[in-house]
């Protein structure tokens, strides 16, 4: 229960609500600039020395060439070896947190995310039929791609189809998810125990994920997916708001909530399935990166979409730098150091801020 | 606004929930539905503004019929009060009756909204809440912040399902009160369910009794409430009082299996 105190004018009220608007735009901020400083110590780390003001102006230095100098050397390092797998990282991280962040709050369920509903599963059984099997949809180079591509879509398309269906609640799509989830790991796991043991290791490679497959052609498809489709989803963030509330209220307020759920889900199905196609199943960071944001700013969707992306980038790369630097020259899997730091990181705010749910 | 609810008909697969509905409202007026659970009151409710979409009949406001308007365009004209509501997730009150402007508004919120909503909240004398976390708020509070969401979607007919059941008798009295002179100063409609029949009697211009998914007896208070109504609707023995021109009811004891 919470007391009523003395009793606000209009003006303070507005001013209160003004301030916390501020807040949510300062997180940003804030995370934004998180996000510089990690791509610059990102992108000066490796066995080139490379200071963080090499790397920067190397960065600038193809968009300003008079205003900011330097080495052939650094130029060619941070352009060729690095920015590649950082702006992947980037792309993929901000992927996943909002496809997280907006699964979420559609399905009201705070274990929604591209790993639980089964999308994850469904790229990591593509790319194992085109690895093991050789099978696929697209031949050549893209057959491991087009095929993690298209199963992950496949297992979003039945999770539409459920959702599509008279009286799908949330609940429901979260069951189908997590069966979805199983179906296509158990699959996996049978194509790998009957594959050549050469096959089984590259596609136990491709599952765990990481940033190293990472080339310009991969970062600008899974860009130009991603500046398609967060603006629709911003669009519809007054919408995502209110279908937090409930269906039968979101739709007294004439949302149409089956609508805008089988929409969202095709959205962001389409943004995940563009990115871990490239990268392999990375965990956590679209189940963490939203609660974190959420934590901090609170749930309207017109910042949690773009705040969570920013967050999940800051994740997946930082998590990126550990896994190259902590034990060089190899480079441990991502996908596996943010499921190391996901895990104890999600247990520690459920401790800390246990009002939360 | 005028509010018709005309031979409207409900039913799941084959089974009908509720059916021969007629009710008229007229602007101002208040609607109490009430009747034994599950006889259809929360099915009548979303029919009216098609939460749930009735199998035949019409829903005409001001003549108009709702059929072939927009969910945004019955969301500008019929307000909705849930039962409960429970959040998953923090949501701040402001921001929860800012959700009521969405039937309004395009992608962005305006002062103009912003404006409108402390409007709502001082109406409702909830303005010092207004960043207080929904989920925390008691009871009380949440229901009077789920009405300000209402309100602030500017409707001329209010439906509201159950407003007090999970209110204690002081803050059941407060909320009906506000109804009663929202519905009189700003001339909105308003259907509600409530189970308690004396805040019927009290509170409303026409009571509807429903009895197995139709209308059993239809009228002002003292006609609808009484004793004879009661023990067939409820199968309830219930003495009926007349307090200051109103009837008052005290349930005595229900009915046994060899009574009639």
């Amino acid at each position: 229960m919470t007391k009523v105190k003395t009793t606000a004018t209009s003006n303070e009220i507005k001013e209160q609500y003004q301030k916390f608007i501020g807040r949510k735009i300062t997180f940003i901020l804030f995370s934004l600039f998180l996000l510089v400083l990690i791509f610059g110590i990102s992108a000066s780390l490796g066995s080139a020395d490379i200071t963080i003001w090499d790397a920067y102006a190397a960065f600038l230095h193809r968009f300003f060439p008079s205003h900011f100098h330097t080495s052939w050397l650094a130029e060619t390092c941070v352009w060729d070896l690095r920015l590649p797998r950082i702006f992947l990282g980037i792309f993929t991280g901000a992927s996943l947190a909002i496809a997280g962040a907006v699964m979420q709050g559609i399905l009201r369920n705070p274990l929604a995310s591209p790993y639980t509903l089964g999308i994850s599963a469904g790229a990591g059984f593509g790319a194992s039929l085109a690895i093991i099997a050789g099978a696929g949809f697209v031949g050549g180079e893209y057959l491991i791609i087009g095929n993690a591509f298209i199963f992950a879509l496949v297992c979003s398309f039945i999770i539409i189809a459920f959702a599509s269906r008279r009286g799908a609640t949330p609940e429901t799509m979260i069951l189908v998810g997590i069966a979805i989830l199983y179906i296509f790991s158990s699959a996996t796991i049978l194509l790998q125990y009957f594959g050549e043991e050469e096959a089984v290791v590259e596609s136990l490679f491709w599952m765990v994920g990481g940033l190293d497959r990472a080339s310009w052609d991969k970062v600008f498809m899974s860009g130009i997916m991603l500046a398609c489709t967060v603006p629709l989803l911003m669009i519809k963030s007054w919408d995502l708001n209110v279908m937090a509330v409930g269906d039968e209220t979101a739709k007294s307020i004439g949302v149409n909530v089956k609508r805008i759920r089988i929409f969202t889900l095709s959205i962001t199905s389409l943004m995940v399935a563009s990115t871990v196609c490239f990268t392999g199943t990375i965990g956590f960071i679209g189940l963490v990166a939203p609660h974190i944001t959420r934590m901090v700013i609170g749930g309207d969707n017109r910042f949690l979409i773009p705040a969570s992306g920013i967050v999940g980038a800051v994740l997946l790369v930082g998590a990126d730098i550990f896994a190259r630097n902590i034990i060089p020259p190899v480079i441990v899997p991502v996908g596996a150091i943010t499921a190391c730091m996901g895990g104890p990181l999600l247990l520690y705010l459920v401790i800390k801020r246990r009002k939360y749910w | 606004m005028k509010l018709k609810i005309n031979d409207v008909e409900f039913r799941y697969a084959s089974t009908p929930i509720i059916e021969n509905i007629c009710i008229e409202v007229a602007p101002s007026e208040i609607v109490i539905i009430c009747g034994p659970n599950g006889v259809g009151k929360s099915t009548l409710i979303r029919c009216i503004n098609r939460i749930l979409k009735p199998r035949n009949g019409g829903i005409l406001l001001d003549g108009l019929e709702i059929k072939n308007m927009s969910m945004i365009e019955i969301a500008r004209q019929i307000g909705y009060v849930s039962q409960s509501s429970s959040n998953v997730f923090p949501v701040t009150v402001f921001d929860m009756v800012l959700m009521g402007r969405r039937p309004h508004i395009g992608w962005r919120s305006s002062e103009m909204d912003e404006e409108k909503v402390v409007k709502v909240l001082k109406l409702m004398e909830i303005e010092d809440l207004a960043l207080c976390d929904f989920n925390e708020l008691s009871g009380g509070q949440q229901q009077k912040v789920i009405i300000s969401r209402a309100l602030a979607q500017e409707p001329d007919v209010l439906l509201l399902d159950e407003p007090t059941s999970n209110l204690d008798i002081r803050h059941q009295l407060e909320v009906m009160e506000i109804i009663k002179n929202l519905a009189a100063e700003k001339g909105i409609s308003v259907i509600m369910a409530v189970h308690d029949l004396n805040l019927a009697s009290r509170y409303a211009d026409k009571v509807i009794m429903m009895k197995d998914g139709s209308i059993f007896s239809a009228g002002d208070p003292t006609s609808v409430l009484t004793h004879e109504n009661i023990f067939s609707v409820y199968g309830v023995i219930a003495v009926v009082k007349n307090e200051s021109g109103k009837p008052y009811i005290v349930p005595i004891r229900h009915r046994r299996q060899n009574e009639m």
